[in-house]
C-alpha cells in the first residue's frame, strides 16, 4: 500500500521498476503533466491520474469530483488551461447502482464547473474478488500558453513560497468520515479546480517558476520534490503555515504532521521574492485563494531538503513521508 | 484541544528558557521517559534551546519500540493464519519481526486491519461470529484501561471470538531498572505525564528517594517540557530530589480510581522482556485469571518462533540512554525508516526517527 502513498516508497517504485522497464521509450520528465510540443508550436499539456479514495462520499465531496479536479489541476500546475478529459471506470461486481449514479452526476457537475469536455470513456466491470467500489482514471489534455514555463526544476535561491490557503483539509476530511474517527466538527474537502486561479496568478506578468498541487504526501512531499528538482534548499517559517485549528487538532490526536496530510484544492507556488506581493495580491483575490501567504524561501544553503524554523526558535528537517501515514498508538 | 497555542507560546517559551539558562551552573543529564516527549523535543528543537551543560537523553518509553521481538513474531504468525482478523494500531504495522511486518502479513493475504480504538475490533468479532479477531495489545499504562475495557465488555458481551495479545509495559520497573545499570548516566527524570494522568504519582516518592533523582511529571507540549526541565534543573541545582508534578491540568496525585480499578480486576502484575532491554521483573501485565480465556497466547498455540535482532542494531544502548542514535555505526545507513533494523528507527516516536526525521541536517553536516 506504501506504494501507492505519494512518499518515498511511490518514487522509488517509479525509479527503480517503472524507469528501468520502459528504457528508451520514457519521457525523462516527471512531472504531473507532460508539456508537449504539436504542429507549429503549440504546446499541449498532458496528464493522467487514477482514483481509488475509501470512503467514496466525504464531506464536501466524492471521487467523482476527485477524478475531475485531481487531472484538471495536474494540467493547471503547468499552467495550462485544461480542455478535455476521458474518465474510466472500473467497477466491483455488486456496486450499488444508486452510489454509481451520484458519483457520475458529481463527474459531471465537476467537469462543467472546470470548463472541461468529458470526451471519451470505458467502463470495466471486475469480479468482487478483484475489487471494491468504484475506481476511476481520468486523462485530460489542456493548451499551455505561449510564454509560460512553470517546472519544478525552476526553483532559485532567494524565490519566495506561497501556499494558496489552510493545508491538510481533504485528508482530516477523509480520515474523519472512516469507521471509528469522527471528529467534533466537520472538516469539508477542499476539493476544486485550480486552473481559473493559476491564471490569474500568471496574468500579473510574475514569471512563476513553480507550480504544485500538494495532494497525497502533502506540503512536505511536493517541497522536497522542488528542493531536489531545483537542488535548492527549501526554509519553511514554521508559525506561517495555514493549519486550521481542527486540522491541527486532529493530527496532533493521531500523531500526524499536518504537512503530509493530503489537499485537493490548495497549490505551492514559487515565484521571485520581486514578485511575490503581487501574485499573493492576485491569489487572495480569487475565491479559492483569499488566505493565500507567504510560508518560507528557496535558500543556497541545504540543498536539496527542506527545513523548518520552529516556532520556538528551533529547527527540523522536513521529510518525505515513508508511505501511507499511519495512526500512532497513544 | 483548543488551547494547545497557549502551550507552544514562543514569549513564554522564551522566558521559561531563560530561566532553565540562569539556573545551570553545571552539567546535568536528564531522561525524558515516553517517546512521546522524545518527539515533541526533537520537532521543537528544544534541545537545541536548551543550555548546553542541559542533556536530554531519551528513554524506553515509546512502546512500539519495547514490544519483543517474540511477540511481534507472534503476531505475524496469528495474523497469517486464515480465519484471522488480526486488528491493530497503525504504528504497529511497520515494526519489522525477524523476517516481516504487519504489512508483508497483509501483502500475502492476511486479513490485518488498522483500527482506531480496541472497541473497534471487538466490534468486528460481533459482526464476524466465524472469524477469530485478534487484538494487538501494546503500550504502557496509557492505553492499557480501553484495552481491559475491551476485554471486560468481551467477556460481560459473552463473545467468545474475540481475544487480546497483551504485550503491556509498566513505567516505574524500567525507571528502577534504568537506574540499577551500571553505566547509568541519569540524573533525574522527566515522568510521562499520560502515564501518571492513570496512575498517579504514588510510585515514584520510593523511586525518587532510593536512587535519589528528582522526578518531574511532565506533560507534552512545548512549554510543559520546558517547565518539567526548568523544575528538574532547580532541584538538581539543589540538591533535592522530590516528586514534583508539573502538568497539574492531566494529572492528580491519586490519578484515575476507576481506570485504575478496572486495570487490577482484568490484568495482573508480570514480568516482561523489554526489546533492546531486556527482561524487567514485574515490568508487565497480562491478563488476570478470571479473563485469560481471551488471551491471544492460550487461544493460539504458536511455538514455531524464531527471532533473530539484527546484530548492527543498537536500539537497547538508545533506549537505556547509552548513547544517542547517531552513535550507532548503522544509523541512516543499513537502518532507515524506510528499512529500520530496530523499532526505535521505525516507530516515529522512536528516538532514532526522530533524530533521522528532523535531524538529518545537522547529523549529516557532522559525519
Amino acid at each position: 500500500m506504501g506504494h501507492g502513498g505519494g512518499g518515498a516508497m511511490s518514487g522509488e517504485l517509479i525509479e527503480h521498476l517503472f524507469l528501468p522497464a520502459y528504457g528508451a521509450a520514457a519521457a525523462s520528465d516527471l512531472g504531473d503533466s507532460a508539456v508537449l510540443t504539436v504542429g507549429s508550436g503549440t504546446r499541449l499539456a498532458f496528464s493522467t491520474d487514477s482514483f481509488v479514495v475509501k470512503p467514496m462520499f466525504f464531506p464536501g465531496g466524492s471521487i467523482g469530483d476527485l477524478a475531475v479536479n485531481g487531472t484538471v489541476n495536474d494540467l493547471a500546475m503547468s499552467g495550462a488551461t485544461p480542455m478535455f478529459l476521458s474518465t474510466a471506470f472500473i467497477l466491483a461486481e455488486g456496486t450499488a447502482l444508486n452510489d454509481l449514479g451520484r458519483i457520475a452526476q458529481a463527474v459531471g457537475r465537476a467537469a462543467e464547473n472546470a470548463g472541461v469536455r468529458l470526451v471519451t470513456g470505458d467502463t470495466k466491470v471486475v469480479e468482487r474478488s478483484s475489487g471494491d467500489g468504484v475506481y476511476i482514471n481520468t486523462s485530460g489534455i489542456g493548451v499551455v500558453p505561449s510564454g509560460v514555463d512553470i517546472h519544478a526544476r525552476r526553483a532559485r535561491p532567494g524565490d519566495a513560497v506561497l501556499v494558496s490557503g489552510d493545508i491538510g483539509v481533504h485528508g482530516v476530511a477523509v480520515m474523519s468520515c472512516r469507521e471509528g474517527l469522527e471528529f467534533g466538527t466537520t472538516v469539508e474537502s477542499d476539493t476544486a479546480p485550480l486552473h481559473g486561479l493559476v491564471a490569474d496568478m500568471i496574468a500579473t506578468g510574475a514569471d512563476v517558476h513553480v507550480l504544485r498541487d500538494p495532494t497525497r504526501g502533502g506540503v512536505a512531499a511536493s517541497l522536497n520534490e522542488i528542493a531536489r528538482a531545483s537542488d535548492v534548499g527549501i526554509e519553511l517559517v514554521e508559525r506561517s503555515l495555514p493549519v486550521p485549528p481542527t486540522v491541527r487538532d486532529a493530527c496532533s490526536l493521531l500523531g500526524l504532521d499536518p504537512l503530509q496530510v493530503a489537499n485537493e484544492g490548495k497549490l505551492i507556488a514559487i515565484v521571485p521574492a520581486e514578485d511575490a506581493d503581487r501574485v499573493l495580491a492576485a491569489m487572495r483575490a480569487h475565491p479559492l485563494a483569499r488566505d493565500a501567504c507567504r510560508i518560507g524561501s528557496c535558500v543556497p544553503d541545504h540543498a536539496g531538503m527542506v527545513v523548518a524554523r520552529t516556532g520556538l526558535g528551533g529547527s527540523r528537517v522536513i521529510g518525505l513521508p515513508i508511505g501511507e501515514q499511519l495512526p500512532r498508538i497513544c | 484541544m483548543k488551547y494547545l497555542d497557549e502551550f507552544s507560546d514562543p514569549d513564554l517559551a522564551k522566558k521559561l528558557l531563560d530561566q532553565i539558562h540562569a539556573a545551570t551552573t553545571r552539567k546535568w543529564a536528564m531522561m525524558e521517559v515516553c517517546g512521546g516527549q522524545t518527539h515533541s523535543i526533537i520537532r521543537h528543537g528544544i534541545d537545541q534551546l536548551l543550555p548546553g551543560g542541559v542533556e536530554m537523553i531519551h528513554g524506553p518509553g515509546c512502546p512500539v519500540c519495547v514490544t519483543p521481538l517474540e511477540i511481534i513474531d507472534r503476531a505475524l504468525a496469528i495474523a497469517a493464519r486464515p480465519g484471522v482478523i488480526f486488528c491493530s494500531f497503525g504504528d504497529m504495522l511497520r515494526v519489522p519481526g525477524s523476517s516481516q511486518d504487519l504489512f508483508s502479513v497483509r501483502s500475502a493475504g492476511g486479513d490485518v486491519r488498522v483500527v482506531y480504538s480496541p472497541l473497534d475490533a471487538l466490534k468486528l468479532a460481533r459482526e464476524n461470529p466465524d472469524r477469530e479477531v485478534v487484538f494487538f495489545g501494546i503500550g504502557f499504562e496509557t492505553t492499557a484501561p480501553a484495552n481491559a475495557m475491551t476485554v471486560y465488555q468481551a467477556k460481560r458481551l459473552g463473545v467468545r471470538n474475540f481475544s487480546l495479545l497483551v504485550s503491556h509495559v509498566l513505567v516505574p520497573p524500567a525507571i528502577a531498572a534504568i537506574m540499577e545499570s551500571p553505566t547509568c548516566r541519569v540524573q533525574a527524570f522527566l515522568a510521562a505525564g499520560h502515564v501518571c494522568s492513570v496512575m498517579g504519582t504514588a510510585e515514584y516518592p520510593p523511586l525518587a528517594r532510593k536512587y535519589k533523582v528528582p522526578i518531574v511529571v511532565t506533560g507534552f507540549e512545548p512549554l510543559d517540557i520546558l517547565e518539567g526541565v526548568r523544575r528538574t534543573v532547580l532541584q538538581l541545582e539543589a540538591g533535592r530530589h522530590e516528586v514534583e508534578n508539573a502538568y497539574p491540568r492531566a494529572v492528580r496525585d491519586e490519578g484515575n480510581a476507576p481506570a485504575m480499578e478496572m486495570l487490577a480486576d482484568v490484568f495482573e502484575v508480570t514480568d516482561r522482556t523489554w526489546r533492546g532491554i531486556g527482561a524487567i521483573p514485574r515490568s508487565g501485565w497480562r491478563l488476570s485469571a478470571r479473563y485469560r480465556e481471551f488471551d491471544t497466547e492460550e487461544r493460539f498455540d504458536v511455538t514455531d518462533i524464531h527471532t533473530a535482532e539484527s546484530s548492527l542494531c543498537r536500539s537497547g544502548e538508545v533506549l537505556q540512554g547509552l548513547i544517542k542514535p547517531h552513535a550507532c555505526e548503522a544509523f541512516g545507513r543499513e537502518c532507515t525508516p524506510r528499512n529500520p533494523l530496530g523499532a526505535t528507527m521505525v516507530s516515529s516516536e522512536g528516538a532514532c526517527a526522530a533524530y533521522y526525521t528532523h535531524r538529518r541536517l545537522e547529523l549529516v553536516d557532522a559525519k
